[in-house]
């Protein structure tokens, strides 16, 4: 007969402590809060020794010191007298605009291609994959020097300047275009555009309970968009027009007067639009395909036209897929604009950059990059998750 | 009524009638395909201009007018820039391409040493072909010559001093090998300590997961030049007076840092799509954590996360291009360098190095994100619905 040997408790029925998993998992946190503290003190204590060496006063006393420097492109109003302090936000305005501006076209170019990848036309298909492909495979910094090194900087001289319609011109200096100015009595269009939304807004909710009360329907859409467009054209109508436009001239050397818009900022918001479109494009393919096919013939069935069928069944969940990755992406392009600093646009980095040269504050620096990016981050994540509870399945 | 009177039923099966002239042939698909309806017309002939405004330009650019040879920038500037090309002439300058071909590839590595690089090159390729194969046996072998060998012998090979090599210091490498050196380092570490930041965030220890979810997070939040920024202006801040790292290593510990976050959540995404019975059954077959999770958990969370890992890595391979922003000298950084060459400055210069680059760019990252489908087919075991 095999015999086998069968351990016999001989500790009294309780395992030694080195085994619990409680003890063994207070006994390594402790450790590595230890190791941790200690790394951090060492950190310190280094960068104290070093900033004393350096002569650098840490502190965020230096922000309001005078700047020194000018920026090329300013929302507000900088010249070398002002502060550290404005300078950098001078550098974060230019960061948001950039931001937004490049997630409003990243956005809409990235839904129609994302669309045109779905398309039944053989030809549209093709030329939305090659586009995805090609821009989701090269570097985003690449696709900056290339518009302002390949495009941007090899158009003609503003004596040259190449003329395009409405009085604008487009030249090796940037973007121009004719300045809107307004006069007397126009902020009552201000006030007529917030009377449309608001109206529209009423008529949408009106139209709503009296569908569900009685099932008749009310061409909300196109109530809205008279309203919206109607009602500042009337504004502007009964004040006369009161604008006029500040057109650019050529004169020799330069054009003046107009709206201009710097390459800087120009290739910066191109690169970034046309490298996240297709990344969004690729992220709408997936939520349409996500939608199971079932629910197209199902609405279908119901009776529903194919415009009826997209905007009220297949787009709404579909969206729902959509919204997280595209969060992830409007982060990125957010910080995808940071490289900025690579062609000179004066965003939050590149300031920074500045200030951190003239000054040597290179903790603080860093330090407000990271809170105003994080931030950000947050902010948007936040927004975006309200936003997805809302559109989320409503589940029993 | 007979009961062998079936005369009418055919003794041989009719053969299948061809499909409509209408259903068939190039025209139908171009009906079906291209002008469907009205508005797909609309769509065709919208996408056929597009096509011709944007092609035929593009070709003639890059090949027709394109300028070969050439010694300078004469050759790529026209008359008017003081070159010899015609006005009015647009065209590639290839031969600017090929006149630095060697700076692109190994920056300003010493030419007479530059076999170093190219054995390392040879290396890397024969170690890392037969491991992409599937069919090629000895993959655990393999591997280690890979992932243990190749890097001591390379980093010998590359920086010298031993063995008679003369010393080539890091400032002076650049172009390819840079780019190429750093997503290996950063493939290499990112994939492991991801590993463990997504096990440490999914820890039952409060320690533990907070400190990977601040690391996470933070690091996810900030764009990559602030985390290299703070790896070339902060680092020696923390270390000792006389301490000093090489930049080329600080701006490797910046890039794997900043992989290793988003390697994190893709690896916590697979951990968290794997089904609670695995780690139960693993529990109950008496594994400890690590055996559990080495032997059960992660092979299957990572083979599920695949395409996102691989997606990873193309963003590593791409955001490389961003130590030019700390003056480090990676392919990009060349060609935009070399664009201020007094020797081969043109219009003509600028467009075709970054064509080139995003040639060179282009081909490593598809062939990535192609190996990640093929490689997703393979291993799909068929476990998903």
């Amino acid at each position: 007969m095999a015999t086998q040997d069968i351990p016999h408790d001989v500790g009294g029925g309780r395992a030694s402590l080195l085994y619990d998993p409680k003890v063994r998992g207070i006994f390594f946190q402790v450790l590595v809060i230890v190791a941790l503290t200690a790394f951090v003190w060492w950190i310190i204590g280094n960068t104290i020794e070093n900033l004393k060496r350096a002569n650098i006063a840490s502190g965020f006393a230096f922000l309001n010191g005078r700047a020194g420097f000018d920026v090329s492109d300013s929302l507000i109003a900088f010249d070398s007298d002002s502060t550290y302090k404005r300078a950098l936000l001078v550098g974060f305005l230019n960061t948001l605009v950039v931001a937004v501006a490049g997630i409003v076209t990243a956005s809409i170019l990235g839904f129609l291609l994302g669309i045109g990848r779905l398309s039944q036309n053989w030809l549209i298909r093709k030329i939305c994959t090659v586009y995805v492909e090609v821009f989701r495979n090269i570097p985003p910094l690449l696709v900056i020097f290339f518009w302002y090194f390949g495009v941007l900087s090899v158009l003609p001289l503003p004596k040259e300047s190449i003329e395009l319609p409405f009085g604008s011109f487009l030249n090796s200096r940037g973007f121009y275009f004719p300045k809107l100015i307004w006069g007397e009595g126009s902020m009552l269009v201000p006030v007529a555009l917030l009377l449309g939304i608001g109206m529209s807004w009423f008529v949408a909710r009106r139209a709503r309970l009296r569908q569900m009360a009685t099932g008749q329907t009310f061409p909300v859409f196109w109530t809205s968009l008279a309203l919206i467009i109607g009602l500042p054209l009337l504004a502007l109508a009964a004040t006369g027009f009161p604008m006029s436009f500040d057109f650019p001239q050529k004169s020799t050397f330069n054009l003046t007067g107009g709206f201009q818009i710097k390459p800087e900022f120009l290739a910066l918001y191109l690169a970034l639009s046309f490298y996240t479109a297709a990344f969004i494009a690729e992220i709408v393919r997936a939520g349409i395909k996500g939608v199971s096919k079932g629910q197209t013939e199902a609405s279908s069935a119901l009776g529903l036209r194919a415009g009826h069928a997209l905007r009220l069944v297949v787009v709404p969940q579909a969206l729902r897929i959509v919204i997280p990755p595209l969060t992830s992406q409007y982060l990125n392009l957010t910080k995808n604009s940071s490289l900025a600093i690579a062609i000179g646009y004066p965003d939050l980095v590149a300031v920074g950059g500045t200030v951190l040269n003239q000054t040597g504050q290179a903790i603080e620096i860093v330090v407000i990059w990271m809170v105003v990016y994080l931030g950000l981050s947050l902010i948007t994540s936040a927004f975006m998750n309200w936003f997805n509870a809302k559109m989320a399945l409503v589940e029993r | 009524m007979s009961q062998n009177d079936l005369h009418y039923v055919r003794s041989e099966m009719a053969l299948p009638q061809p499909a409509p002239l209408r259903e068939r042939g190039p025209l139908a698909w171009v009906r079906k395909n291209l002008f469907a309806n009205p508005f797909d017309s609309v769509l065709t002939i919208i996408g056929m201009l597009v096509v011709a405004m944007i092609v035929p330009p593009l070709f003639n650019w890059a090949f027709v007018n394109a300028q070969w040879t050439g010694t300078d920038r004469t050759f790529c500037a026209t008359v008017a820039q003081g070159g010899i090309q015609p006005d009015g002439w647009s065209g590639a300058c290839w031969a600017f391409v090929h006149a630095k071909f060697g700076q692109f590839m190994f920056g300003r590595y010493p030419i007479e040493e530059r076999w170093r690089v190219i054995l390392v090159a040879i290396m890397f390729v024969a170690l890392l072909v037969p491991l992409l194969i599937p069919r090629v046996p000895r993959k655990g072998l393999n591997a280690l010559l890979f992932f243990v060998v190749f890097p001591i012998v390379a980093f010998t090979l590359l920086i010298g001093g031993v063995f008679g090599l003369p010393h080539v210091e890091t400032p002076l490498w650049g172009g390819l090998l840079v780019t190429l050196t750093l997503s290996f380092v950063g493939i290499v570490v990112s994939l492991p300590l991801g590993i463990i930041l997504a096990l440490g965030r999914r820890s039952k220890m409060p320690v533990v997961k907070m400190l990977s979810v601040i690391f996470i997070e933070t690091i996810r939040g900030v764009p990559l030049i602030t985390v290299l920024f703070m790896a070339s202006v902060m680092l020696p801040l923390f270390l000792p007076a006389g301490v000093s790292f090489d930049k080329f290593l600080r701006a490797l510990i910046g890039v794997s840092l900043f992989a290793s976050a988003y390697m994190a959540e893709v690896v916590r995404g697979g951990l968290q799509a794997i089904p609670k019975g695995q780690y139960e059954g693993a529990d109950s077959l008496g594994l400890g954590y690590w055996q559990k999770m080495r032997l059960v958990v992660l092979p299957q969370a990572l083979k599920l996360v695949i395409p996102g890992i691989v997606n990873t890595f193309i963003g590593m391979f791409k955001d490389t291009s961003l130590v030019y922003i700390i003056s480090m000298f990676d392919l990009l950084g060349v060609v935009r360098q070399n664009f201020s060459d007094p020797a081969w400055a043109s219009p003509q210069t600028p467009s075709s190095g970054l064509v080139f680059a995003a040639l060179v760019f282009w081909m490593f990252c598809f062939g990535m994100s192609r190996y990640s489908i093929y490689m997703e087919h393979r291993l799909d075991t068929g476990h998903k619905r």
